[in-house]
């Protein structure tokens, strides 16, 4: 391969600095470290989402709409049909939290497409030494969103059945009894495995997102790597050029399809998960 | 490099295992989407006006059959060319 010169070091020198979030510590011990990468691109990419659907809907008018207007009510409307045939209660919380979701996921999966070196050699200019620009590929933030997601949960079911019928319910689910010995025999069976169920579904909404969108940045990383040590006189560099612009468009055509269809599931199951929250009666 | 036979031992079983995520992993995607679209095509031949809607939730339960897989592939790539079991040896 053409970064043989430098060793495999090169390489794995490489792939580790471009996985390598820029830390900063705030206390002793590696729980408080913060990485400022990822924290700036959510709450920036937040940002710019809130920023341009308030302008759209302040500008909003009933007439013959503009383009983005079209674009912002063509997602809104497609959500809210999907939202109305999940969720059978009423509620003003759910298909704007949909929304959200989705488009937040959506923003921070897109700055995946960004060429792997492009940002962080700007970042470069002013002194940065490691970022790391998608920010669901760190573990951090999707296990944030997806502890959000579960205190959702536990809240629209307190709210929409009473404290009494939720915690009850903890008791009484899935095993039904009808006596009252039976009743108190099926409640551990039943506590245990609605704690297991409850537990896994943040664990399993975030390791999705995380697992797809790591896997992602890391293989872009690799295509990047195929022209590590790459000189302009020497011949295999364009060889391996070519290779790299194959593999990167095929990999890009495919991921493009992952992001969207990730933010979509993510959004989905939030949906559902709070649905079966409001009603499991 | 004074620990040869150890950095020997440790690599090769990364490799072994590094292949036996990313094969099972494709092993089982595989089976699932081959239902999953093994059945979606027999009921959109039996009902073609519903293929719409089973379309958007074939897609759905595509995502969650595609998680799992690349977990394992994402660990398996970086076993392979940024292996953090080194460190105890070097």
């Amino acid at each position: 391969m053409a970064a043989s010169e430098g060793g495999s070091g090169g390489l794995t020198e490489y792939i580790r600095h471009h996985l390598t979030h820029l830390t900063v510590n705030e206390g002793h011990g590696r729980f408080w470290a913060i990485h400022l990468d990822s924290v700036i691109f959510d709450i920036s990419l937040a940002l710019l989402f809130v920023f341009v659907f308030i302008a759209v809907a302040r500008r909003a008018t009933s007439g013959v709409p503009g383009k983005l207007q079209a674009a912002v009510e063509l997602v809104v409307i497609a959500v809210d049909g999907i939202v109305k045939e999940t969720f059978h209660g009423k509620s003003r919380l759910i298909a704007p939290l949909a929304i959200t979701i989705f488009f937040l996921v959506f923003l921070m999966n897109f700055m995946d497409l960004i060429p792997v070196d492009a940002l962080p050699a700007l970042a470069n200019q002013f002194g940065v030494g490691h970022l790391r620009v998608v920010a669901t590929a760190d573990i951090n933030t999707t296990i944030g969103m997806s502890l959000c997601v579960f205190l959702l949960i536990q809240y629209v079911g307190i709210k929409e059945k009473g404290l009494g019928v939720f915690l009850g319910e903890f008791l009484s689910a899935p095993f039904h009894a009808h006596g009252a010995i039976g009743k108190i025999l099926l409640a551990p069976p039943n506590l245990l495995l609605r704690i297991i169920e409850e537990a896994v579904r943040p664990l399993s909404l975030s390791l999705r997102l995380f697992g797809n969108m790591y896997a992602g940045e890391l293989i872009f990383v690799l295509i990047a790597g195929l022209t590590l040590d790459a000189s302009v006189s020497h011949f295999s560099t364009y060889g391996w050029g070519l290779v790299e612009v194959a593999a990167d468009a095929l990999w890009t055509g495919f991921h493009i399809l992952i992001i969207t269809l990730q933010a979509f599931i993510f959004s989905m199951l939030t949906v559902v998960y709070l649905s079966m929250a409001a009603e499991r009666h | 490099m004074d620990h040869v036979p150890q950095i020997a031992q440790l690599l090769s079983m990364t490799v072994i295992a590094a292949g036996l995520l990313i094969g099972l992993g494709a092993l089982g995607t595989a089976i699932g989407f081959a239902l999953l679209g093994g059945k979606f095509l027999e009921s959109s031949a039996r009902q073609p006006e519903l293929t719409n809607m089973l379309q958007t939730k074939m897609f759905i339960v595509a995502g969650l059959l595609d998680a799992v897989p690349i977990i394992g592939v994402a660990i398996a790539l970086l076993l392979l060319f940024a292996n953090p079991l080194l460190q105890y040896i070097k």
